[in-house]
Formats: structure tokens, C-alpha cells, sequence
């Protein structure tokens, strides 16, 4: 009989049983709904085992290209363990091989982590200063094209972590970082499908990953990349883009400027403002976005009314420190 | 005989309509207030459970749980103008979907079956 492994417990799930039933007998409940495949309340990751197929019928690629389930479509064909939520992620030591500066807010971390990492252009991981003391940053590297792995952080107000990372951390210093979660990347799949990456302040990091990302796995349809500062010493990365812009036909990069004058080759305006100008219609685009959590919030909503399919939404919460 | 929810194409019909729905109920002056500051996939799930009760699917609908979902919004003035407005972009969005006028009437009246637990009556 199919074993479920879940908190730290075993339960038997008969065979023909769903997981979300199996459970149940056992008095563990997951949240559930309509107990068909269809609402997603049920969501569920898989740490280990297989994942019959009908289980992600109609999720995301995202969520299925990290093992997410539907308990109540789940049969379990062999033993399975789920995450059950609570866990933290597991805890890596990384040694710090460069700190750089991007600009007057921003350095680039550069790690080098003791065990190897999997993870995706675009997902984040839980940085810890010490052990009550984390923050969560953004992966600005990519798998597969860049050596080591690399955050940008913004020196937030009073911010204690980012304070630390400017000021004290130095190359050669051995940190502790989580394994990287975050279900914000780009899945091969629609090479031709067009799209929109909206970013402000350090959230360029991410987009620029993910950019890189599509560009590496051949997506060959239009790709619109939007960076929003409010200042203009705020913009960086400003060569290295427009190269890859320049080497690329269906790339785009559009740096913004709101607060001040921009400065040449720069909009003047709101980054969401100015790309939704420029593209009105979203029908069928897939977005991504990263940055302030209120630009986020309204972006998603402006680009949900715009067109966009909601499951083709991307964007993880972004917690300054 | 073919149950609503199958006739209406089950759960490809929910998959359709909730981009559909939610769209206009986020562009609907009388009743978008009310979606203010919420998380939106969160929001857009609830959505789907709801399309899927309308059409007849299978749900397990507790008149309790959409009492307590919908208490602070009748706290903040959620009435029958709010619930009607729903209704009818319900509908809207199934013609949109060239869903038949009697498929329709049949979902409406599902929906309206919830009425007093939203309003909390």
C-alpha cells in the first residue's frame, strides 16, 4: 500500500484512494474545496515520489515544474512525502566571493554556495544574517550561464540585513542562505508566446535573469523589459542590457525615470504607465514582475484588466529589508 | 440525461469564464470596492469555487463558510444592488461565452440560491 509521508508522519493511503481522502481517514485535513481539480484549494508540493499526471491537470507550468499537486486528484501510485508547508527550507552554507556596488543603493552579491543549488533565473532565497535575522532577496544570476549565484540588494531605510550586507559583509565571509523557492520564472514551452517583465528598483535583478533565462532556453518571441526608478542614479545594468537588446531583434529594454529628469535614452514616467502605453492589450502575454510590493499589486491588476490570463500573472512577493 | 455542468463543458467552462468574470467584476463600478487591497490569485481561486458551484459542479458548498467570507464585507455595506450586480455580470460573461439563454437562467438561479448566506440573512 502507497505510504504518504507528511509532518514528519507516515500515513497509509489505499490503492484507488486520493491523498486528500487518504489523509482525511487519518483525521489530517488539507484545506479543500471542491474536491474535483478544480478550485486548487487542495494545493500541495511533492518534496519526493511520483506525481501521477491527472494531479496537475490545469496548474500553472510554474507550479508543475515544481512538483506542485492537487491532493484530491492525487492517487498515489508508490510512497510520497509532501511538504506540508510549515517546514523552513533547508539551510546552506555559501562563501561570499565578491560584493560590488551597482549603483548608489545597490550592491551585487556574489556567493558561491558549499553544496550545489538548484534553482531557477527569477526565484528567491531567505538570506540570514543570523539566526533570527533573514531576508528574503531575489536571484539575479542564471542557472547554467553564470558560475556563481548573485543577489542585488537595496539598502532599505533602517534596514538591518541590507544595512549589514553594505557595510560589513566582505568576500571570503561564509554565509547562510536557504535553498531558493519562488514559483516567478520562465517554463519553455511557448518559445513564440510574447512577454512582459515590469521591474523597479533591485527587482531588475530578477527580470534580467529571467530574460536572460528565456533567451538561453531559445524563446524567440517578443520580450519587453521595463525598469522603473524613481531617480536616475537608480537605473544600472544600463550597458550590459541594451547589449543584449542590441543583440536581440525581439528584445526590448526601457528604462524610466518618474521622479526626475531622465536622462538620455531614458522615459520619462511611471514604468507600469509607460508600459501599459505601449502595450494596451495583453491578450495572451505572459507577465512578470518584481520590485516594490505596491507597484507589484497594482501591476497585476492593471495587467489582469488589460488581458492578461491571471495564470499567466508572475510575480513573488518582494520583502524589503 | 447530461448534468449543467456538463452541458456547460464542465471544467474547461470554469477554466474559460473566470478570467472572463473576474475581469468585469474588477471593472464594475458598483461592486469593485469591494476588491480593494485583496490578494488576487487568492481572490481569483475563490472565483473559480464559485463558477464551479454556479455551474452545477461538483462543490461542497457550506452555507456557513460563505456567511463568514463575505461578514466583513457586509459589515461594509454589501446589499442585493451588490449581489444582483454579480448576478448579472455572471450571466454577461456567459454570453459572452455564447453559453445558451435557458443554460444561463439555470446558473443564475444556482447563484441565487446563496443569496442570504452572502448577505449573512
Amino acid at each position: 500500500m502507497p505510504k504518504v509521508l507528511y509532518g514528519g508522519q507516515s500515513y497509509d493511503c489505499p490503492p484507488g484512494v486520493s491523498l486528500l481522502d487518504g489523509l482525511a481517514a487519518h483525521g489530517v485535513q488539507i484545506p479543500s474545496s471542491c474536491r474535483s481539480g478544480v478550485c486548487q484549494n487542495c494545493l500541495v508540493r511533492a518534496a519526493s515520489g511520483e506525481i501521477p499526471p491527472a494531479a496537475q491537470a490545469g496548474l500553472k507550468p510554474a507550479l508543475r515544474a515544481r512538483n506542485y499537486l492537487l491532493a484530491c486528484r492525487c492517487v498515489p501510485k508508490g510512497d510520497i512525502e509532501i511538504a506540508s508547508g510549515e517546514e523552513p527550507l533547508p539551510r546552506i552554507r555559501a562563501e561570499v566571493a565578491a560584493v560590488g556596488r551597482l549603483n548608489a543603493q545597490i550592491v551585487s552579491l556574489r556567493l558561491r554556495p558549499a553544496q550545489p543549488f538548484e534553482y531557477r533565473a527569477g526565484q528567491y532565497l531567505r538570506l540570514f544574517m543570523d539566526d533570527r535575522t533573514s531576508r528574503c532577496y531575489s536571484l539575479a544570476s542564471v542557472p547554467h550561464l553564470d558560475s556563481e549565484i548573485e543577489l542585488h540588494v537595496k539598502r532599505a531605510p533602517q534596514g538591518r540585513v541590507s544595512g549589514w550586507i553594505h557595510e560589513a559583509v566582505r568576500a571570503g565571509q561564509v554565509l547562510t542562505i536557504s535553498e531558493a523557492t519562488g514559483e516567478s520564472f520562465y517554463v519553455p514551452g511557448q518559445p513564440g508566446q510574447p512577454l512582459l517583465l515590469i521591474g523597479t528598483g533591485c527587482g531588475l535583478g530578477s527580470l534580467a535573469g529571467i530574460v536572460r533565462d528565456a533567451l538561453h532556453q531559445g524563446h524567440t518571441g517578443p520580450i519587453r523589459l521595463y525598469h522603473g526608478s524613481r531617480r536616475a542614479d537608480g537605473l544600472y545594468r544600463t550597458e550590459e542590457l541594451s547589449r543584449i537588446a542590441a543583440g536581440h531583434p525581439n528584445v526590448r529594454f526601457v528604462q524610466c525615470v518618474s521622479r526626475e529628469t531622465a536622462p538620455a535614452g531614458a522615459e520619462q514616467g511611471n514604468a507600469l504607465q509607460i508600459a501599459l502605453s505601449e502595450t494596451p492589450d495583453l491578450t495572451g502575454w505572459r507577465v512578470f514582475l518584481c520590485g516594490d510590493q505596491d507597484m507589484v499589486a497594482s501591476a497585476r491588476r492593471e495587467a489582469f484588466l488589460a488581458g492578461a490570463s491571471m495564470s499567466a500573472i508572475h510575480a513573488d512577493p518582494f520583502m524589503p529589508s | 440525461m447530461q448534468s449543467l455542468y456538463e452541458r456547460l463543458g464542465g471544467e474547461a467552462a470554469v477554466n474559460a469564464a473566470v478570467d472572463i468574470f473576474y475581469r468585469k467584476v474588477l471593472k464594475d463600478g458598483r461592486i469593485r470596492q469591494f476588491f480593494d487591497g485583496i490578494d488576487m490569485e487568492r481572490q481569483a481561486a475563490k472565483q473559480k469555487a464559485f463558477l464551479t458551484l454556479a455551474f452545477g459542479g461538483p462543490n461542497q458548498y457550506s452555507g456557513v463558510d460563505m456567511r463568514r467570507g463575505h461578514a466583513h464585507l457586509v459589515a461594509k455595506g454589501l446589499n442585493d444592488t451588490h449581489f444582483d450586480a454579480v448576478v448579472e455580470l455572471l450571466g454577461a460573461t456567459l454570453t459572452e461565452l455564447k453559453v445558451p439563454a435557458e443554460l444561463i437562467t439555470q446558473v443564475a438561479a444556482i447563484a441565487e440560491t446563496t443569496r442570504n448566506d452572502v448577505l449573512g440573512r
